[in-house]
């Protein structure tokens, strides 16, 4: 109905917006990846160079040369790859009694597995660190990964999914004489790919950019996932700017690929229950 | 599904075992047990050798918050952070939804481009946007000074710290709201739009009319998780300001928190802090959802 003229002015609307935000949106990742090519002298020049005149790598090699930054790198990709592992196992066959299994007080056990969402980190943190110091589990990653056995979102979420599947399916594995443990690996985590995955890219996208939990648990260098690595580099080296936007750059990569590999379950994930995205 | 008793119970332990273990143990014992350590006195140290035991206090440690300056003053800093951030972030994600949904050409890249910071880490985009608002050697004063605009000290000055954090906390949060109000908008049917059309509803009466009250149940959700993400800033502060800001500007409460208990070892008088901020932000949840009856539209 709109007019050709109404629709050009949109249209102009539409592109301008777009530039002024996407303007926004890029300019902090153009400034980090055009300051990690500058060598130490060209940080503090005025006017500013928005663009390194000599452009150089030695950000790179020196972020591994102050830091066990390599060792970092392993770390998180350890400490995520393990929580996501504990994660899926632990939750997911907690959704599948939740959803599947008929047993006393099954509702109520439930409604305090959704309860749980509603207690803030800040509360559960200072007894959780006191507890992990007298085991004798701060700077180890047994003690940074054991709260993972619990996602009260993740059972929601595979829950609300595996209650989907018709019993029939359950029913049919049973007379061809499969265990309960059996039809859960078999026919029930199967039929769940799409919640299962979301779950686990959403957890390993939690894991490698948590900084409270990891900042409290380790204080060894040689321990540190990489969020606290460069929070301690932020503070040490607060004006080595091109080694700290090296070392911020480096650290996004991996969750770059894993976003342009597994688009779809971040889509689902945030669209379902951004709560927790 | 049935089976015997005792295979019944054999199976609910192997299934439920972990993770309510991991329940009992990593969230609801610490929840309760942070209450009583906050009616303490305690350095929680005593492990190591050197400490005291945990004195009782009753709700000394509570009173003593409630008439400090400082949680004025961090309650006042949380303020000038939400009065900014929430009509921001509401109005920021819903134009970027709104530019999402239309099917241009360059869309794709856009779309990208807004999650890159919801995939950032809060520390990198921390240490980016600290150095992005440098004030003399910062692209962002560089173009406001180029446009012959006075140049703010940003995380130097007082009256410009919690706007630095704010707008390093839009551009952050801005992709993910605005994904969330995508899908709210994707999921309105065309079909009232071509009615309203055929009624001769302008482009802007649509809008106000039928955009807006169908996307409010969307558009409470993001008010409800953007005040708790207001009341538990963390990681931009702790990385952008050095000690909380100058004149503790940018003190709030989460910071606060870590500050007692891992800097002064003040666990009692922290936990009676992190209960203070459970309780605010649990009270201004449900007056939301009281007022959610008078603006959010639900049904068709």
């Amino acid at each position: 109905m709109a007019s050709n003229a109404q629709a050009r002015v949109r249209g102009v609307a539409f592109y301008t917006a777009a530039t002024l935000l996407g303007l926004f949106v890029a300019l902090p990742f153009f400034w980090m990846l055009s300051t990690s090519l500058k060598a130490d002298g060209a940080l503090i020049v005025i006017p500013i160079q928005w663009l390194p005149r000599n452009p150089t790598l030695d950000s790179y090699t020196q972020i591994f040369e102050i830091f066990p930054f390599g060792r970092t790198l392993l770390n998180s990709a350890y400490v995520a790859a393990a929580t996501v592992v504990i994660t899926v196992a632990s939750c997911s066959m907690a959704a599948f009694a939740f959803a599947k299994l008929q047993f006393r007080g099954r509702e109520p056990l439930f409604g305090v597995v959704l309860a749980t969402l509603m207690i803030p980190q800040q509360v559960t943190i200072i007894p959780l660190f006191l507890v992990l110091r007298n085991l004798g589990l701060i700077n180890t990653f047994t003690g940074l990964l054991a709260p993972s056995l619990f996602n009260g979102f993740a059972i929601f979420l595979m829950r609300q999914h595996m209650r989907t599947i018709p019993d029939d399916y359950l029913d049919a594995a049973r007379i061809d004489g499969a265990s309960l443990p059996r039809i859960y690996l078999s026919v029930v985590m199967p039929m769940s790919v799409t919640s299962v995955a979301t779950i686990a890219v959403l957890t390993f996208m939690q894991a490698w950019n948590d900084y409270f939990w990891p900042l409290i648990v380790l204080t060894e260098e040689r321990m540190m996932t990489l969020n606290v690595a460069l929070s301690r580099l932020n503070g040490q080296f607060s004006t080595d700017y091109n080694t700290l936007m090296a070392g911020s750059l480096l650290s996004m990569l991996p969750i770059i690929a894993l976003y342009i590999a597994a688009q779809r379950y971040f889509a689902t994930g945030i669209r379902i229950g951004g709560i927790k995205g | 599904m049935r089976s015997s008793a005792p295979a019944k119970i054999r199976h609910l332990l192997l299934f439920l075992g972990p993770a309510m273990i991991g329940m009992v143990v990593f969230y609801i014992t610490p929840f309760m047990t942070s209450l009583v350590i906050s009616l303490t006195e305690w350095d929680g140290l005593r492990r190591i050798g050197i400490g005291s035991l945990p004195r009782i206090s009753g709700f000394g440690n509570y009173r003593e918050i409630l008439a400090s300056e400082e949680l004025r003053r961090v309650l006042g800093n949380t303020l000038s952070f939400v009065v900014l951030y929430i009509p921001l972030i509401v109005v920021a994600s819903l134009v970027v939804a709104l530019l999402l949904e239309r099917d241009r050409p360059g869309v794709v890249p856009l779309r990208v481009a807004f999650y890159l910071p919801v995939l950032t880490s809060w520390v990198a985009g921390a240490i980016i946007w600290r150095w992005v608002l440098s004030p003399e050697y910062g692209p962002v004063n560089a173009i406001i000074g180029g446009l012959g605009l006075p140049e703010p000290g940003w995380l130097q000055d007082r009256r410009w710290a919690m706007p630095a954090i704010v707008l390093a906390s839009i551009w952050k949060d801005m992709g993910f709201f605005g994904v969330i109000l995508l899908g709210g908008l994707q999921s309105i049917s065309p079909a009232i739009y071509e009615a309203a059309e055929i009624d001769g509803a302008s482009a802007g009466v649509r809008f106000w009319r039928i955009t807006l009250p169908l996307l409010s149940p969307v558009l409470f959700f993001v008010l409800v998780i953007g005040l708790i993400n207001s009341f538990q800033l963390f990681p931009q502060v702790m990385i952008m300001t050095e000690n909380a800001g100058p004149q503790g500007a940018t003190q709030v409460m989460v910071e606060r928190i870590y500050t007692y208990a891992f800097r002064y070892y003040e666990m009692g008088y922290a936990s009676a802090l992190s209960w203070v901020l459970f309780v605010i932000i649990f009270v201004c949840t449900v007056i939301q959802l009281r007022m959610q009856r008078v603006w959010v539209h639900y049904g068709e």
